[in-house]
């Protein structure tokens, strides 16, 4: 059948890196914005563009009702919701189908499935996929809790079964611990997502974040190689690489090859992440999530195998089999992205959504940037800080590291305070060269002050 | 009188959360340092505080409206 009508329901960078994997495939774009985003890169180079409601996100891009009508009345055929906003939003996927247009990505019960931290627990456990040693759904009571935890050891995290992004997360370090801290994590829980349940995992001490990206088309899944996602900042990703460093060849592919076994076995379509927290002393991997959309990190992935993510989820969306075999997907170097945000790092990450000045952003052989920043672009303050990702390809790490370096003295953005200083005294630090990174590292080396005002040559 | 402004654009809100009443109503004491709202900005949310004492004289926007810097959030009488 394939898409001939794509409406792109998202904003900023990724909407810019959809039109043109669209365009590239001679599908024809239309570009949703908010009243604030009617400026915005993207809405300029699609072929068409939508005002889907005010500024405010819970008003445009989070109203299911009027994306799906805006997009219907548009004559789309297909609607690609990028990451962030409703992207791992069942209820939408759901709609669009309902509406009679394609939803780039998996269909609303497998979202749905893997949206929910004990189903998506139970699917992994079922594919054959190592997860974190914990309770093997939610707990709604005291004496199982404490059964569990003494069972894994302490110390142990309690969790919201619906939560996400890190809220509502405990350290239990003692059965006191536990007693004290289970009830306030059910009561929150319930508060903020009107779901008390919770559960119990045992905590992996320093561990590393490595995610494996997926494609599928239903009915087959391959896999992509992993990136190294550990540096992380209030549990955002602000540095990834592809493919992790240092990680024996025996463990890189049973990570593979579980996430290929646990893409088929939900019948996966699209682009898709499964998320593992790494032990590097035991060289265990434990399933955290899968992550059910095209992810901000995609382009590491894309720069050492040379696939273009976003135009093969939309071919399989359109009913292509995958055109890619396993063998044919090979890793090619090393490749390091890191995101650009309008923060002032130098002042506790505070927001600066200014007016864009004077732009360079060099690119060539092995450096991509992707942005939405033009001369004179007002960035809106409503929204996310991300306004791009520098991405970097070398044959090897360390080369990789040198022209990451390069390439942050290179790029110029003037009229904003960016993040730029912080991934310059990144590429100077001696931990990140040697590897020696895990998702606990990043924010005690930046209360000990190893960020300073020396923006020129960045901290040691 | 004193006009109280917007350290940064973004939304304005009037209270701590939408459960919660507003941080001041028209002739409450303000003292030098007390929060009287919140402006979210690319989704972090900075405390708009008071500068010098007074009595607070009425929100000078709405609840949730767009705002920039410099714009008047309240007055202080």
């Amino acid at each position: 059948m394939g898409i001939e009508r794509l409406f792109i329901a998202n904003r900023g960078e990724i909407a810019v890196r959809i039109v043109r994997a669209a365009q590239s495939l001679g599908i024809h774009t239309i570009q949703a914005h908010s009243e604030a985003d009617a400026e915005m890169l993207a809405v300029r180079m699609a072929d068409e563009a939508v005002c889907i409601g005010p500024a405010q996100a819970a008003k445009s891009y989070l109203d299911v009702d009027a994306v799906v009508k805006a997009a219907k009345d548009a004559g789309a055929d297909a609607v690609h919701p990028g990451y962030g906003f409703l992207a791992e939003s069942p209820a939408f996927a759901r709609a669009v189908v309902e509406a009679g247009m394609i939803f780039v990505g998996p269909s609303a019960d497998t979202i749905q499935s893997m949206g929910d931290k004990v189903s998506a627990r139970q699917a992994a456990g079922t594919a054959g996929v190592p997860v974190v040693p914990g309770s093997d759904g939610r707990v709604d009571d005291m004496e199982t809790a404490a059964e569990i935890a003494e069972r894994i050891g302490y110390p142990v995290m309690i969790k919201a079964s619906a939560g996400g992004g890190g809220r509502g997360i405990r350290i239990a370090r003692t059965p006191e611990d536990l007693a004290k801290f289970a009830p306030q994590a059910r009561q929150e829980a319930q508060a903020a997502f009107g779901d008390g349940g919770i559960y119990i995992e045992k905590v992996i001490p320093q561990p590393r974040h490595i995610e494996v990206q997926v494609l599928a088309d239903g009915t087959r899944a391959v896999h992509c190689f992993e990136r190294e996602c550990s540096l992380q900042r209030r549990r955002q990703k602000v540095w990834e690489e592809a493919p992790a460093f240092g990680l024996p060849e025996a463990t890189r592919q049973a990570m593979c090859d579980a996430a290929v076994d646990l893409a088929e076995a939900v019948e996966y379509l699209g682009a898709g992440t499964v998320e593992y927290l790494y032990d590097a002393r035991a060289d265990k991997f434990y399933f955290i999530e899968m992550n059910t959309r095209i992810q901000v990190e995609h382009p590491v992935t894309e720069m050492i195998t040379g696939l273009d993510l976003v135009a093969l989820m939309i071919r399989v969306a359109g009913g292509e089999p995958l055109p890619v075999s396993q063998e044919e997907i090979t890793l090619n170097g090393h490749a390091i992205e890191v995101r650009l945000n309008a923060e002032d790092p130098l002042k506790k990450f505070m927001p600066f959504p200014g007016v864009v000045g004077t732009l360079d952003l060099p690119e060539s052989d092995g450096i991509r940037v992707d942005h939405f920043l033009y001369k004179g672009y007002q960035i809106p303050p409503f929204y996310d800080s991300l306004i791009g990702k520098l991405i970097v390809h070398a044959p090897t790490r360390e080369a990789a590291i040198d022209k990451m370096a390069g390439a942050l003295d290179a790029v110029r953005i003037d009229g904003l305070k960016t993040t730029i200083p912080l991934h310059k005294a990144l590429a100077q630090s001696a931990d990140v060269r040697a590897g020696r990174i895990h998702t606990q590292w990043l924010e005690p080396w930046l209360d000990a002050g190893n960020l300073t005002t020396d923006q020129t040559g960045g901290a040691s | 009188m004193a006009d109280i402004q917007s350290p940064v654009p973004g939304t304005f809100y009037h209270r701590p959360s939408p459960e919660d009443a507003p941080f001041k109503a028209e002739g409450d004491a303000v003292a030098a340092g007390d929060t009287i709202g919140l402006v979210e900005v690319m989704k972090s949310f900075i405390e708009v505080e008071a500068e010098e004492a007074g009595t607070f004289g009425g929100y000078s926007v709405e609840n949730e409206a767009a705002v920039s810097a410099g714009d008047v959030l309240a007055t202080l009488k």
